[in-house]
């Protein structure tokens, strides 16, 4: 069904009318290549570790440094590049574990109603009552900082926004005829869960999925800001930009061109989101 | 039946509270594993860990260090801190009033200039403004605080040189005297112009870069709502009815939308909290927040905890107002038709 509006010329007839939307799909395909072609594209690959090179440190952008040089000396725009690289894992990883762990019980607690649903939403108002960066911070502090420490501390807060949601929508679902009518013939609850309900469930889904790897990578590149994310020499552009703001304004190309580079990924998953909002006609 | 609604929310808000201080003790108590050895730090010996152990309970089971650490936070006794050696309440009650003040500052702005700019697209539908609010309020979005607070400083404290560049007030300034901790009604109270001045220069960037996405959020919430009010029959009317224009669209259309708005007030202030660990560390505003992330960075136990409580206890309060200011504003629960 999804897949027919998507990709059956309709739904992307309709999506392309848009053209905010196309140019956030541009900016989206354009984060991923970057992201997957980083090693080849590059001009010094080798500056995304601890590379060092003194003579060249503080550089201003120039036709052999693009975005100009960090305090040692790497290449900013091959960093950013590699940076896209954590941001797009760090996203991934982290909307593969929230969306699982919140959808199944959102979907229970909207179907049976009950001590179950209670309970469960319950919990999401007590995880959503701190702001999400706040508790991620806290965990990476005590735990350690390390990119697997952000992205499960990430991952632990971020589930809430889903179960609310699917709870939501699974609720007025639950009354529909085809449900009714499933319950009739002597459906299971499984089969109904799973094959009458979930698949509508899919188009909110997908968009707050969008729009997530945009918040996503925001509240990652904040716990890099502030020394809290992904450890040195792993190159991160929350990271990038905390090191030039210590030496503002004479460093100013390592925060403006790390801090751009944040917004062209944020900015892309943001609008395509949107447009599927638009196309999907749902709410998230 | 209102009464019974409000009863009813402050129940559940109570309950919220429990839950997150369950959810707070499990994460600096439970989650670390080895509270006293962080609380003492790495040069501490096992003898002084046990002691530490013994002296504050943590042999005790869970659940009574649970109610210990409760009863403490009800007396408003949240420990010492290691990161700064004295009470954390002291700690909290010193820094709290500025990150207030940031965050009423941007509350005010994204009420004054989200609102006002949202009625105007939706009138204006798919006009000149619409399209720049839709432009402004996108970037104010997907652009993270602490990127609005770089280039702010570059172009106005650096590039311009119109705005001071830290703090809440210029180096040798003295503070206001203390009526409620926020400079700048302080220094209205005592008719102290020049420190108003002083206090307003340097909360703009800070206030602004911390409002820029709850702008654009409100502008966007206004706009879509409003924009449907203007399709219905009552915009009609009041305009047959000869009502000038202004005053169709800032009563009649904005009234409906306004209970969408306030419901995510709450969870933009919340949102604010948050935010503001990035905008007071880059202007070095000497609030809750910027304390809260160098405690963090300390591994700071007691002021973890203090400054977390504080956060949720707000959040929770804000919510349980907006809610029941919500009620009184919106007909159909003030009248019980809503089955909540």
């Amino acid at each position: 069904m999804i897949a027919g509006a998507f990709f059956g010329g309709r739904g992307w007839y309709k999506f392309s009318r848009n053209r905010l939307s196309l140019f956030g799909l541009f900016l989206v395909i354009s984060f991923i290549l970057m992201a997957l072609l980083a090693p080849w594209i590059t001009p010094y690959p080798q500056h995304a570790e601890s590379f060092i090179d003194f003579a060249n440190a503080n550089q201003p952008p120039s036709a052999k440094y693009m975005f100009g040089t960090d305090l040692i000396g790497r290449d900013v725009f091959s960093r950013v590049l590699f940076g896209y690289r954590i941001s797009l894992r760090l996203s991934i990883i982290v909307l593969a574990i929230a969306v699982p762990l919140g959808v199944i019980p959102g979907l229970l607690a909207g179907y049976y109603g009950g001590w179950w649903e209670t309970i469960t939403m319950r919990i999401v108002d007590v995880f959503l009552a701190v702001p999400s960066l706040v508790m991620a911070l806290i965990v990476v502090g005590l735990v350690g900082s390390s990119l697997t420490n952000a992205m499960l501390a990430i991952a632990f807060f971020w589930w809430p926004w889903y179960t609310r949601l699917l709870y939501n929508i699974t609720r007025q679902l639950k009354n529909e005829g085809y449900v009714t009518a499933a319950q009739v013939v002597g459906a299971s609850h499984w089969h109904i869960l799973i094959k009458e309900i979930l698949p509508n469930c899919v188009p909110s889904l997908l968009t707050k999925m969008t729009l997530d790897m945009s918040f996503v990578i925001l509240v990652a590149a904040s716990l890099g800001f502030l020394g809290l994310g992904v450890r040195a020499p792993t190159p991160e552009l929350g990271s990038m930009i905390a090191e030039g703001a210590n030496y503002l304004p004479a460093m100013w190309w390592l925060p403006v061109f790390a801090g751009l580079g944040i917004l062209i990924a944020v900015l892309g998953f943001n609008l395509v989101g949107d447009g599927l909002r638009d196309l999907l006609d749902v709410e998230v | 039946m209102l009464g019974r609604y409000v009863i009813r929310r402050s129940v559940a808000a109570l309950i919220t509270l429990f839950g997150v201080s369950v959810l707070i003790f499990f994460l600096a108590r439970v989650m670390p594993g080895d509270a006293a050895g962080i609380a003492l730090g790495e040069s501490a010996t096992l003898e002084q860990i046990a002691a530490y152990r013994e002296r504050h309970g943590f042999n005790e089971p869970l659940h009574v260090q649970y109610w210990v650490y409760v009863t403490d936070v009800i007396d408003g006794d949240l420990g010492e801190s290691l990161y700064s050696g004295s009470k954390v309440l002291d700690d909290l009650a010193f820094t709290f009033p500025a990150t207030l003040e940031l965050v009423l500052f941007s509350t005010i702005l994204m009420i004054s200039i989200g609102i006002p700019l949202g009625v105007l697209a939706g009138r204006f539908r798919d006009g000149y403004i619409d399209n720049f609010t839709r432009v402004f309020s996108l970037l104010g979005v997907v652009t993270p605080s602490f990127v609005w607070a770089v280039f702010f400083l570059l172009a106005f404290a650096f590039y311009l040189k119109v705005l001071p560049v830290m703090g809440r007030l210029s180096e040798g300034a003295v503070a206001p005297p203390f009526v409620t901790g926020l400079y700048l009604i302080d220094s209205l109270v005592d008719g102290d112009w020049a420190t108003f001045r002083d206090a307003l220069s340097h909360i703009i960037m800070p206030g602004v870069a911390l409002a820029m996405a709850s702008i654009g959020q409100t502008t966007r919430m206004t706009r879509a709502n409003v924009g449907e009010s203007f399709d219905k029959t009552y915009i009609e009317f009041a305009r047959a009815y000869g009502f000038k224009e202004f005053r169709t669209a800032a009563v009649y259309a904005l009234r409906p939308a306004l209970i969408p708005i306030l419901t995510i007030l709450g969870l933009d202030i919340a949102i604010k909290f948050g935010s503001a660990f990035l905008v007071e560390t880059v202007f070095g505003w000497p609030g809750m927040a910027r304390y809260g992330v160098q405690v963090i960075l300390f591994k700071d136990l007691n002021a973890i905890v203090g400054t977390v409580t504080v956060i949720g206890f707000f959040f929770i309060v804000i919510n349980l107002i907006v809610d029941i200011v919500v009620a009184f504003v919106d007909p159909r629960i003030r009248l019980g038709a809503l089955a909540q």
